[in-house]
């Protein structure tokens, strides 16, 4: 009966590895895809060139805070600013999100790349700090260390979304930290970087 | 035929799991903040049933009854795992909105109720129509929770608004609503098989 076990594990294994060879590719051109479509996004440009990712990390409020940061240049090489991978914790679960800055440090724009927030609350991070939506409330064009980069219930220049404060802390702390310690070359902060793999 | 199309009608109606049965209430609760979610799952769980329905019925007999849960687990986590992979390849919207929940259908007690209940005791052919109708049935069952859910969370059916958009009772999308819906549904379903 040992045998009988060994042979659907053998067989099932076998399965597995044929499928995963056909799929692996597929899946990763399609993570590669969601990823240069968001660097697009944030930077608010389609003719982009992305430079390798590179790792950073610091250590923020104790927490050690991995950062990944993309140079993007435009086609005639200029500089156009940085995409940033940050992270936080939310209220559901870890709030990923992928902001786009400029040379300034100033924010061209925004995606949330994962939530685990409450539908139809926080879960409206994705459109709520869009510039559409007015000045009290975007973050895209400001400049998160020359305004009060808080939601305005901590005293801060940011309107939170309805009923979902710790989202909104969560979200703008993200970006925060990613402005602080990427774009803010300040040698204090300790930051390393290293290529990535 | 006659015979094939009564088990089909059994899994659909007689022995819906989820109205009926009550099985697999995870899924059912956790994925249903939509209609096509819930469409998703059912059908995702639908593809696993058949061919995990199918293969134990054809392995049965070569398997020692020791060791038949394990195998069938081992089947059944095989077939989940390369649906998974499938779904991430080739459908990375569903992965998007169930996500956690594809892997989770190994652990469904649906598909190995059905496998031990069923599949192990009959042959090939039936073992198929069973897991048709039995996926069918999860399938309307976690569609028609999802609609109701949408409709009354968010004033929509499969993302088509229905009423204007700051209509609706945030409550039914979210973890309490799913409770709400479900009883309400069983309740309803119980008077008419009650009536027959």
């Amino acid at each position: 009966m040992a045998l009988v076990l060994t042979i659907i594990a053998v067989v099932a294994g076998a399965a597995l590895a044929a499928v995963n060879a056909v799929t692996a590719p597929q899946i990763e051109k399609i993570n590669a895809d969601n990823l240069a479509a968001g660097i697009k996004e944030v930077m608010g440009s389609d003719k982009i060139n992305v430079a390798e990712p590179q790792q950073k990390t610091a250590t923020v409020a104790g927490k050690e805070k991995t950062f990944i940061v993309y140079d993007v240049t435009d086609d005639s090489g200029a500089k156009l600013g940085k995409a940033v991978q940050t992270s936080e914790n939310g209220f559901g679960g870890e709030l990923q999100v992928l902001v786009g800055f400029d040379q300034e440090g100033t924010i061209l724009g925004y995606t949330i790349l994962q939530h685990a927030e409450t539908p139809g609350l926080g879960a409206k991070a994705g459109d709520w700090f869009q510039k559409e939506n007015g000045e009290k409330r975007t973050v895209v064009g400001k400049t998160p260390g020359k305004v009060n980069f808080t939601v305005s219930k901590d005293g801060g220049d940011i309107d939170a979304i309805t009923a979902s404060t710790i989202t909104s802390r969560a979200f703008l702390l993200a970006i925060k930290n990613a402005y602080d310690n990427v774009c803010v070359t300040d040698a204090n902060t300790g930051a390393t970087t290293q290529a990535k793999n | 035929m006659n015979k094939y199309f009564k088990i089909f009608k059994n899994g659909i109606i007689d022995e819906n799991p989820t109205f009926v049965l009550l099985l697999g209430m995870c899924p059912t609760l956790g994925t249903t903040s939509s209609a096509f979610n819930g469409l998703s799952m059912g059908l995702a769980t639908t593809a696993v049933l058949i061919l995990s329905n199918l293969i134990i019925s054809l392995i049965k007999n070569l398997v020692p009854d020791k060791v038949r849960i394990p195998s069938y687990i081992v089947v059944i986590a095989s077939l989940v795992t390369i649906l998974q992979m499938v779904i991430k390849a080739y459908a990375p919207e569903v992965d998007k909105s169930l996500g956690l929940f594809i892997p989770l259908i190994v652990v469904n007690c649906i598909i190995l109720g059905r496998a031990e209940a069923f599949a192990a005791k009959n042959g090939p052919v039936e073992s198929i129509f069973d897991g048709i109708g039995i996926g069918i049935g999860f399938s309307l069952a976690l569609t028609l929770l999802g609609a109701v859910r949408e409709f009354l969370g968010a004033g929509a059916i499969f993302g088509f608004t229905l009423q204007g958009e700051n209509y609706g009772m945030l409550l039914f999308v979210l973890a309490p609503g799913a409770f709400l819906a479900l009883g309400y549904l069983i309740a309803i379903v119980n008077q008419l098989r009650s009536k027959k």
